[in-house]
Protein backbone atom coordinates (compact mmCIF):
# COMPACT_ATOMS: atom_id res chain seq x y z
CA UNK A 1 0.00 0.00 0.00
CA UNK A 2 2.92 2.57 0.88
CA UNK A 3 4.73 1.76 -2.31
CA UNK A 4 1.59 2.42 -4.61
CA UNK A 5 1.32 5.59 -2.50
CA UNK A 6 4.59 6.32 -3.17
CA UNK A 7 4.77 5.46 -6.56
CA UNK A 8 1.74 7.67 -7.37
CA UNK A 9 3.66 10.47 -5.62
CA UNK A 10 6.13 10.30 -7.69
CA UNK A 11 4.38 10.25 -10.96
CA UNK A 12 2.18 13.49 -9.68
CA UNK A 13 5.78 15.33 -9.32
CA UNK A 14 6.82 13.69 -12.75
CA UNK A 15 3.72 15.23 -14.36
CA UNK A 16 3.68 18.54 -12.51
CA UNK A 17 7.05 19.12 -13.13
CA UNK A 18 6.95 21.02 -16.89
CA UNK A 19 4.14 22.72 -15.67
CA UNK A 20 6.06 24.23 -12.97
CA UNK A 21 8.93 24.79 -15.33
CA UNK A 22 6.53 26.46 -17.37
CA UNK A 23 5.60 28.78 -15.34
CA UNK A 24 8.92 30.14 -14.70
CA UNK A 25 8.67 33.72 -14.34
CA UNK A 26 10.55 35.48 -17.88
CA UNK A 27 13.90 36.89 -17.57
CA UNK A 28 15.70 39.72 -19.74
CA UNK A 29 18.89 37.48 -20.32
CA UNK A 30 17.02 34.81 -21.74
CA UNK A 31 14.72 36.62 -23.95
CA UNK A 32 17.42 38.96 -25.65
CA UNK A 33 19.13 36.03 -26.86
CA UNK A 34 16.05 35.31 -28.66
CA UNK A 35 15.14 39.11 -30.19
CA UNK A 36 17.07 41.23 -32.57
CA UNK A 37 17.65 44.69 -32.02
CA UNK A 38 16.15 46.03 -35.57
CA UNK A 39 17.86 49.03 -35.79
CA UNK A 40 21.24 47.32 -35.50
CA UNK A 41 20.47 43.87 -37.01
CA UNK A 42 21.68 42.00 -33.55
CA UNK A 43 20.87 40.07 -31.23
CA UNK A 44 19.48 42.55 -28.68
CA UNK A 45 22.09 40.57 -26.32
CA UNK A 46 24.97 42.18 -28.11
CA UNK A 47 23.48 45.44 -28.83
CA UNK A 48 24.10 48.69 -27.27
CA UNK A 49 22.14 51.63 -29.33
CA UNK A 50 19.20 53.91 -27.94
CA UNK A 51 17.05 51.26 -29.19
CA UNK A 52 18.33 48.71 -27.72
CA UNK A 53 18.08 50.34 -24.01
CA UNK A 54 14.45 51.18 -25.22
CA UNK A 55 13.52 47.67 -26.29
CA UNK A 56 15.02 46.50 -22.98
CA UNK A 57 13.07 48.97 -20.67
CA UNK A 58 9.95 47.94 -22.39
CA UNK A 59 11.33 43.74 -22.14
CA UNK A 60 11.68 44.58 -18.13
CA UNK A 61 7.79 46.86 -18.31
CA UNK A 62 6.18 43.51 -19.32
CA UNK A 63 8.48 41.24 -17.12
CA UNK A 64 7.40 43.39 -14.04
CA UNK A 65 3.54 43.14 -15.30
CA UNK A 66 4.00 39.40 -15.18
CA UNK A 67 4.21 38.13 -18.71
CA UNK A 68 5.22 35.23 -19.43
CA UNK A 69 7.97 34.88 -22.18
CA UNK A 70 6.07 33.92 -25.21
CA UNK A 71 3.34 36.73 -24.51
CA UNK A 72 6.45 39.28 -24.41
CA UNK A 73 7.68 37.93 -27.85
CA UNK A 74 4.41 38.37 -28.99
CA UNK A 75 4.40 42.18 -27.76
CA UNK A 76 7.80 42.88 -29.36
CA UNK A 77 6.37 41.29 -32.97
CA UNK A 78 3.16 43.81 -32.63
CA UNK A 79 5.67 46.46 -32.05
CA UNK A 80 8.39 45.87 -34.51
CA UNK A 81 6.92 42.86 -36.87
CA UNK A 82 8.56 39.22 -37.19
CA UNK A 83 12.04 40.50 -37.55
CA UNK A 84 12.50 40.99 -34.31
CA UNK A 85 12.30 37.33 -33.71
CA UNK A 86 15.91 36.24 -34.25
CA UNK A 87 14.47 32.93 -35.00
CA UNK A 88 11.68 33.08 -37.89
CA UNK A 89 8.24 31.90 -36.56
CA UNK A 90 7.48 28.10 -37.58
CA UNK A 91 4.42 29.13 -39.49
CA UNK A 92 3.26 30.95 -42.81
CA UNK A 93 6.41 31.36 -45.52
CA UNK A 94 8.67 31.96 -42.64
CA UNK A 95 8.34 27.78 -42.14
CA UNK A 96 10.10 27.69 -45.32
CA UNK A 97 13.04 28.77 -43.28
CA UNK A 98 13.03 25.56 -41.79
CA UNK A 99 11.99 23.19 -44.27
CA UNK A 100 14.28 24.36 -47.40
CA UNK A 101 17.75 23.37 -45.39
CA UNK A 102 15.90 19.85 -44.83
CA UNK A 103 14.31 19.36 -48.06
CA UNK A 104 17.76 20.67 -49.78
CA UNK A 105 19.61 18.38 -47.60
CA UNK A 106 17.37 15.22 -48.56
CA UNK A 107 17.29 16.06 -52.44
CA UNK A 108 21.34 16.37 -52.07
CA UNK A 109 21.69 13.14 -50.33
CA UNK A 110 19.19 11.19 -53.15
CA UNK A 111 21.18 13.05 -55.68
CA UNK A 112 24.73 11.76 -54.17
CA UNK A 113 23.03 8.01 -53.72
CA UNK A 114 21.52 8.02 -57.36
CA UNK A 115 24.90 9.30 -58.94
CA UNK A 116 27.05 6.42 -56.79
CA UNK A 117 24.37 3.80 -58.24
CA UNK A 118 24.79 5.16 -61.54
CA UNK A 119 28.35 5.27 -61.79
CA UNK A 120 28.40 1.79 -59.93
CA UNK A 121 26.28 0.09 -62.96
CA UNK A 122 28.00 2.31 -65.72
CA UNK A 123 31.23 0.28 -64.96
CA UNK A 124 32.35 1.82 -62.02
CA UNK A 125 33.48 -1.84 -60.64
CA UNK A 126 34.15 -5.10 -62.65
CA UNK A 127 31.11 -6.52 -61.40
CA UNK A 128 30.34 -8.91 -59.00
CA UNK A 129 34.05 -8.84 -57.18
CA UNK A 130 33.91 -4.57 -57.18
CA UNK A 131 37.21 -4.96 -58.17
CA UNK A 132 38.24 -1.60 -59.84
CA UNK A 133 38.23 -2.63 -63.83
CA UNK A 134 41.89 -2.43 -65.36
CA UNK A 135 42.46 0.24 -67.89
CA UNK A 136 42.95 -1.57 -71.62
CA UNK A 137 44.65 1.00 -74.14
CA UNK A 138 43.15 0.88 -77.70
CA UNK A 139 44.67 -0.34 -80.71
CA UNK A 140 46.30 3.38 -81.62
CA UNK A 141 47.08 4.33 -78.23
CA UNK A 142 49.12 0.75 -77.90
CA UNK A 143 51.20 1.34 -81.38
CA UNK A 144 51.94 5.18 -80.02
CA UNK A 145 52.81 3.40 -76.68
CA UNK A 146 55.22 1.11 -78.42
CA UNK A 147 56.69 3.72 -80.29
CA UNK A 148 57.62 6.16 -78.02
CA UNK A 149 59.27 3.37 -75.81
CA UNK A 150 61.20 2.32 -78.88
CA UNK A 151 62.32 6.06 -79.05
CA UNK A 152 63.71 6.27 -75.21
CA UNK A 153 65.00 2.08 -75.41
CA UNK A 154 68.54 2.12 -73.71
CA UNK B 1 19.08 17.65 -73.73
CA UNK B 2 19.78 15.23 -71.28
CA UNK B 3 18.14 14.54 -68.32
CA UNK B 4 21.23 15.41 -66.22
CA UNK B 5 21.72 18.74 -67.87
CA UNK B 6 17.96 19.78 -67.40
CA UNK B 7 19.00 18.83 -63.58
CA UNK B 8 21.59 20.90 -63.98
CA UNK B 9 20.59 23.67 -65.33
CA UNK B 10 17.59 23.81 -62.92
CA UNK B 11 20.07 24.21 -60.52
CA UNK B 12 21.95 26.80 -61.58
CA UNK B 13 18.91 28.57 -62.29
CA UNK B 14 17.91 27.93 -59.10
CA UNK B 15 20.82 29.22 -57.30
CA UNK B 16 21.32 32.72 -59.15
CA UNK B 17 16.83 33.03 -58.54
CA UNK B 18 17.66 33.22 -55.18
CA UNK B 19 20.81 35.71 -55.23
CA UNK B 20 18.61 37.90 -57.16
CA UNK B 21 15.62 37.28 -54.70
CA UNK B 22 17.80 38.33 -51.70
CA UNK B 23 19.73 41.13 -53.71
CA UNK B 24 15.94 42.49 -54.47
CA UNK B 25 14.49 41.96 -50.93
CA UNK B 26 17.67 43.29 -48.96
CA UNK B 27 18.88 46.21 -51.42
CA UNK B 28 17.50 49.58 -50.29
CA UNK B 29 16.81 51.33 -53.82
CA UNK B 30 16.60 54.63 -52.96
CA UNK B 31 14.52 57.43 -54.36
CA UNK B 32 15.30 59.97 -57.26
CA UNK B 33 14.15 63.24 -57.67
CA UNK B 34 11.06 62.57 -59.87
CA UNK B 35 10.29 58.97 -58.74
CA UNK B 36 7.12 58.19 -57.53
CA UNK B 37 7.29 58.03 -53.86
CA UNK B 38 5.77 54.91 -51.56
CA UNK B 39 2.08 54.71 -51.39
CA UNK B 40 1.43 51.90 -48.99
CA UNK B 41 -1.22 52.63 -46.09
CA UNK B 42 0.25 52.69 -42.18
CA UNK B 43 -1.89 52.71 -39.08
CA UNK B 44 -1.96 56.05 -37.38
CA UNK B 45 0.24 56.19 -34.36
CA UNK B 46 -2.28 57.17 -32.05
CA UNK B 47 -6.14 56.00 -32.79
CA UNK B 48 -7.62 53.56 -35.09
CA UNK B 49 -7.14 53.41 -38.99
CA UNK B 50 -4.58 53.80 -41.53
CA UNK B 51 -3.55 56.22 -44.15
CA UNK B 52 -1.72 56.68 -47.22
CA UNK B 53 -0.02 59.37 -48.97
CA UNK B 54 -2.53 59.07 -51.70
CA UNK B 55 -4.81 60.41 -49.29
CA UNK B 56 -2.31 63.96 -49.48
CA UNK B 57 -2.81 63.75 -53.35
CA UNK B 58 -3.07 67.50 -54.82
CA UNK B 59 -1.10 68.82 -51.70
CA UNK B 60 2.47 69.32 -51.04
CA UNK B 61 3.53 66.85 -48.12
CA UNK B 62 6.63 67.07 -46.39
CA UNK B 63 7.46 63.37 -44.97
CA UNK B 64 9.90 63.14 -41.64
CA UNK B 65 10.42 59.79 -40.56
CA UNK B 66 11.66 59.61 -37.21
CA UNK B 67 12.33 57.85 -34.07
CA UNK B 68 11.38 58.58 -30.26
CA UNK B 69 15.11 57.10 -29.43
CA UNK B 70 16.70 59.38 -32.12
CA UNK B 71 18.39 62.50 -30.46
CA UNK B 72 18.77 64.66 -34.15
CA UNK B 73 14.61 63.89 -34.39
CA UNK B 74 14.32 65.63 -30.98
CA UNK B 75 16.20 68.46 -32.04
CA UNK B 76 14.72 69.01 -35.07
CA UNK B 77 10.74 68.07 -34.04
CA UNK B 78 10.43 71.81 -32.82
CA UNK B 79 11.13 72.99 -36.11
CA UNK B 80 8.73 70.51 -38.18
CA UNK B 81 5.97 71.48 -36.14
CA UNK B 82 6.64 75.52 -36.47
CA UNK B 83 6.77 75.15 -40.40
CA UNK B 84 3.79 73.35 -40.27
CA UNK B 85 1.81 76.39 -38.06
CA UNK B 86 3.45 78.49 -40.78
CA UNK B 87 2.58 76.90 -43.76
CA UNK B 88 -0.13 73.77 -42.86
CA UNK B 89 -3.29 74.27 -44.60
CA UNK B 90 -5.31 72.73 -47.98
CA UNK B 91 -1.95 72.88 -49.93
CA UNK B 92 0.84 71.73 -48.03
CA UNK B 93 1.07 69.36 -44.89
CA UNK B 94 3.82 67.98 -42.62
CA UNK B 95 3.67 64.16 -42.36
CA UNK B 96 4.87 62.21 -39.59
CA UNK B 97 6.24 58.69 -39.84
CA UNK B 98 7.63 57.06 -36.75
CA UNK B 99 10.09 53.77 -37.58
CA UNK B 100 11.12 51.34 -35.87
CA UNK B 101 10.05 52.64 -32.69
CA UNK B 102 7.61 51.40 -29.65
CA UNK B 103 4.12 52.71 -30.22
CA UNK B 104 4.14 54.31 -26.51
CA UNK B 105 7.32 55.68 -26.86
CA UNK B 106 6.56 57.57 -29.84
CA UNK B 107 2.99 58.84 -28.94
CA UNK B 108 5.10 60.40 -25.79
CA UNK B 109 7.42 62.17 -28.03
CA UNK B 110 4.57 63.68 -29.92
CA UNK B 111 3.45 65.23 -26.62
CA UNK B 112 6.58 66.25 -25.44
CA UNK B 113 6.74 68.27 -28.51
CA UNK B 114 2.85 69.12 -29.18
CA UNK B 115 3.04 68.09 -32.73
CA UNK B 116 0.28 68.60 -34.55
CA UNK B 117 0.56 67.19 -38.01
CA UNK B 118 -0.24 63.52 -38.28
CA UNK B 119 1.37 60.87 -37.31
CA UNK B 120 2.14 57.72 -38.97
CA UNK B 121 3.45 54.41 -37.68
CA UNK B 122 5.92 52.29 -39.45
CA UNK B 123 7.06 49.87 -36.50
CA UNK B 124 8.72 47.41 -38.70
CA UNK B 125 11.16 50.10 -40.97
CA UNK B 126 9.14 48.59 -44.07
CA UNK B 127 7.98 52.21 -45.55
CA UNK B 128 11.89 53.54 -44.41
CA UNK B 129 13.28 50.65 -46.49
CA UNK B 130 10.82 51.37 -49.49
CA UNK B 131 11.73 55.29 -49.45
CA UNK B 132 15.21 54.02 -49.07
CA UNK B 133 16.37 56.31 -46.09
CA UNK B 134 19.57 55.39 -44.31
CA UNK B 135 18.56 55.97 -40.86
CA UNK B 136 16.55 58.64 -38.90
CA UNK B 137 15.92 61.53 -39.28
CA UNK B 138 15.35 61.55 -43.30
CA UNK B 139 12.40 64.09 -44.77
CA UNK B 140 10.94 64.01 -48.10
CA UNK B 141 9.07 66.70 -49.92
CA UNK B 142 6.56 65.00 -52.19
CA UNK B 143 4.35 67.34 -54.76
CA UNK B 144 0.80 67.09 -55.13
CA UNK B 145 0.96 64.37 -58.36
CA UNK B 146 3.17 61.98 -55.44
CA UNK B 147 6.32 62.61 -56.98
CA UNK B 148 10.00 63.12 -54.92
CA UNK B 149 10.97 67.30 -55.23
CA UNK B 150 13.41 67.37 -52.62
CA UNK B 151 15.28 64.66 -50.20
CA UNK B 152 16.90 66.01 -46.79
CA UNK B 153 18.77 63.14 -44.67
CA UNK B 154 19.79 63.96 -41.53
CA UNK B 155 18.23 66.37 -39.54
CA UNK B 156 16.76 69.53 -41.37
CA UNK B 157 15.89 72.77 -38.80
CA UNK B 158 14.58 76.19 -39.52
CA UNK B 159 17.15 77.33 -42.32
CA UNK B 160 16.66 73.97 -44.36
CA UNK B 161 13.31 74.50 -44.54
CA UNK B 162 13.16 78.09 -45.18
CA UNK B 163 15.87 78.15 -47.58
CA UNK B 164 15.05 74.44 -49.73
CA UNK B 165 11.53 73.36 -48.93
CA UNK B 166 9.47 77.09 -48.24
CA UNK B 167 10.91 78.65 -52.08
CA UNK B 168 9.35 75.04 -53.65
CA UNK B 169 5.77 75.48 -51.90
CA UNK B 170 2.97 77.10 -54.16
CA UNK B 171 3.79 81.16 -52.98
CA UNK B 172 6.81 80.32 -51.59
CA UNK B 173 9.50 82.55 -51.44
CA UNK B 174 12.00 82.16 -54.07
Amino acid sequence: MRAAALLLAALALALLAPAAGAAEPASLTEIEKQVMCPVCGTLLQLAESPQAQRERVFINRLIDEGKSEEEIKDALVAEYGDEVLALPPDSGFSLSAYVVPIVALLVAAAALAIGVLRWRRAGGSDGDDGAARPAVPSERDSERLDADLARYDL
Amino acid sequence: MSFRSVIAVLGVLAVVGLLVFGLATKGSSGLEIGDPVPTAALPQLEGDGSRSLTDYRGRWVLVNFWASWCEPCRAEAPALEKFQRQHGGPGFAVLGIDTRDLSGDGQEFVREFGLSYPQLRDGDGGAAHDYGTSGVPETFLVDPKGKLRLHVPGPVDEQTLESSVEPLLPGGKS
